[in-house]
This record gives structure tokens, C-alpha cells and sequence, in this order.
């Protein structure tokens, strides 16, 4: 619902660090969205698409990671992806089978890199 | 070609805002609270009786958004304490920038707790940091139990969950206890809460709980 602002502060900050270049040209855009961020990751690529249509930066490659949920087992430590079928609740340890685990990511919303070409 | 890496939140400019407000919530202690749900959970009238309940001399304020209509803030305002209305004029959340504007004409050394009523919706405002102390999410029994697994990114965000209108739980098909688990499953720590405010069944836990909470935001340390 709200991946139109995400996109345009994504570009926003992307346009900024090109800016910083001088002569250089945002070539492409990468992201890193995880499952509990809020955010869909094609809603995120659909906005971002919408909002430079018209502009400069109309052929700007934009890539999304998606990054599961991950939780690390309190019994043995092993830090695992939760299950696709399942990627927002608490699944057991597949190594140990305990239940006691603790979330650790999965709820980025982060821009990892620009590629920009530089005369 | 060259890749620079950036490694910065997207919401950059909104998390500077929030830790700018977290602070200044610390340095002046006052507790405060974001409260989530759907449109139509009870956020507004949760926050009547609550102000309700409180003393003329208590030092509370409330924050309250909405796409359109001064409508809560005329609701909110008949206990005597400072509410501002948000219009967010199509926005489906409030962000840091709304809530810094809106602090500008209010002290915060007069306030021992600031609540803020955020849209209703259980998408959006689950990426925006308003600088509070805890999110509150509400759920009331006449919407599905499946909603922390359907929205599992707010339920994951909130530290508080508060059941709401459980005086009609006679009457609707919901099923408390698979609300619990659901909650649970996508927040093993979540804490969780009954209210209903027709009946003001549950309203002393939830006194209790804000009591407390204000209790420990009195000694925080405030990091600088």
C-alpha cells in the first residue's frame, strides 16, 4: 500500500549518491526486503517501475532480495531459515526439534547498492 | 562500471527522525505509546475510556491520525486533555515528520505519557518508527483470529496485544485461544490483554499495564 514512498525514498537516496559523482549515471538499484518488513517485493518493483516511467531514469535495473525469516535456537544455537509454507511463524529447530527459538532477521527494508557508470 | 554499496536503511530520513524523537521522549520520560489495529477495533474508544479513567491532574496527551475528519480528536477532546488531530490527507500512516510537527506546539517535560492513534491499518504503519516506547495492536473479536498470521508483520513489531469488545464474544464465532496462539506463533514475548470498554471488563489489567510501563520509563537511563 505504501511501496510508492518506499520506491521514491529508495530513489531518492540512489539519485543522491549518483549526484555525488560528478558525471556519473545511475545504472541500477539494489534491494534487500525481508518477509516481515511490510513491504510486498512486487508491489515495491511495480512502484518503483510506475515512478520512473516518464523520467531520466527510466532504464534503471531494479532488483529485489527477498530475505526469509530467520531464527536461531536457543537449546543449539543453530540459526535456521523458517519454512517457506510457513515464513512468519515460529517453526521448531530442524536439527534439535526444540521449540524455544529466537527471532533474528527478516524484517529488513534496507537499499544495499547503486551501480553507476562514471565517465 | 561501478557498484557502490550502500547499506542504509531505505526509511533512513524517517529512523533520524524517530531516534531524535525516542530521545527526546527519554530525556523528558515521558512513555510513549503507538496504538495499531484495523479501522473499527476500538482504537479511539480504548483511548476514551482510558482518559476517562484518569485523574484531571494526570500529565496525558494523545496524537491522533486519520486520513480525513477531525472526528476522534472531538471525541478524545471531552476529557480534558491535549489531543491534536493528524490529518494525513490520504497517507495510510502517520511517519516521524507528522509526529515532530505535531510536538512542536506542545513541551514534553509537561507530559508523563504521549499516546499516538495511529491510521487504521495493519500494513503500513508497521515500517514507520514514531519514536515510541512500544507498539500496542489491537484486535477486536468480531475480525478474524487469523489476523497476526495474515498481518504477521505488525503483530511481530507490537509488544502489546489487546483483545478488544470481548463483551460480544457470546454472540461472534471467534475463537480467543487461536487468537492467542496465532499472536503467539509470530511473537513468542508478546504480552497479551482482554478488554472490553462497554462493560470495562479488563480495563484494571490495562491500567496496571500502562502504570507500569510508565513506572520503568521513569528509570530509564537516557542515552546520549
Amino acid at each position: 500500500m505504501h511501496e510508492v514512498g518506499i520506491a521514491s525514498s529508495i530513489l531518492e537516496a540512489s539519485l543522491a549518491e549518483t549526484a555525488r559523482r560528478p558525471g556519473a549515471r545511475l545504472v541500477s538499484i539494489g534491494v534487500r526486503v525481508g518477509v516481515l518488513s511490510g513491504v510486498d517485493a512486487d508491489a515495491l518493483q511495480f512502484a518503483f517501475e510506475c515512478l520512473v516511467a516518464d523520467t531520466d531514469e527510466r532504464n534503471v535495473a531494479f532488483s529485489v532480495e527477498t530475505c526469509p525469516r530467520v531464527n536461531r535456537c536457543e537449546q543449539c544455537g543453530h540459526e535456521f531459515d523458517s519454512p517457506s509454507n510457513a515464513p512468519f511463524t515460529d517453526a521448531p529447530c530442524p536439527q534439535c526439534q526444540c521449540r524455544q527459538t529466537r527471532f533474528v532477521s527478516g524484517d529488513q527494508l534496507d537499499l544495499k547498492f547503486i551501480e553507476v557508470e562514471e565517465p | 562500471m561501478t557498484v557502490v554499496r550502500m547499506e542504509e536503511k531505505v526509511l533512513n530520513e524517517n529512523q533520524r527522525i524517530a531516534l531524535d524523537l525516542r530521545r527526546r521522549f527519554q530525556e523528558n520520560q515521558v512513555l510513549c505509546l503507538n496504538l495499531v489495529s484495523s479501522p473499527g477495533s476500538g482504537k479511539t474508544t480504548l483511548l476514551e475510556s482510558t482518559l476517562a479513567s484518569f485523574r484531571p491532574e494526570e500529565r496525558v496527551a494523545v496524537l491522533t491520525g486519520d486520513l480525513q475528519t477531525e472526528n476522534d480528536a472531538r471525541r478524545l477532546m471531552r476529557y480534558g486533555f491535549p489531543v491534536q488531530q493528524i490529518v494525513t490527507g490520504g497517507v495510510c500512516h502517520l511517519d516521524g515528520k507528522m509526529i515532530e510537527r505535531a510536538l512542536g506546539k506542545w513541551s514534553l517535560a509537561d507530559l508523563d505519557i504521549l499516546f499516538i492513534e495511529n491510521v487504521g491499518n495493519l500494513v503500513c504503519p508497521s515500517s514507520y518508527d514514531l519514536g515510541e516506547e512500544s507498539k500496542i495492536v489491537l484486535l477486536s473479536v468480531t475480525e478474524g483470529e487469523d489476523k497476526p498470521l495474515k498481518y504477521p508483520s505488525m503483530f511481530h513489531k507490537a509488544s502489546l496485544l489487546v483483545l478488544t469488545k470481548i463483551d460480544l464474544l457470546p454472540y461472534v464465532p471467534f475463537d480467543i485461544d487461536a487468537a492467542r496462539a496465532n499472536a503467539r506463533s509470530v511473537h513468542p514475548e508478546m504480552e497479551i490483554l482482554e478488554v472490553s470498554c462497554s462493560t470495562g471488563k479488563g480495563m484494571d489489567a490495562w491500567l496496571a499495564w500502562l502504570r507500569k510501563r510508565r513506572a520503568t520509563t521513569g528509570m530509564l537511563t537516557v542515552e546520549r
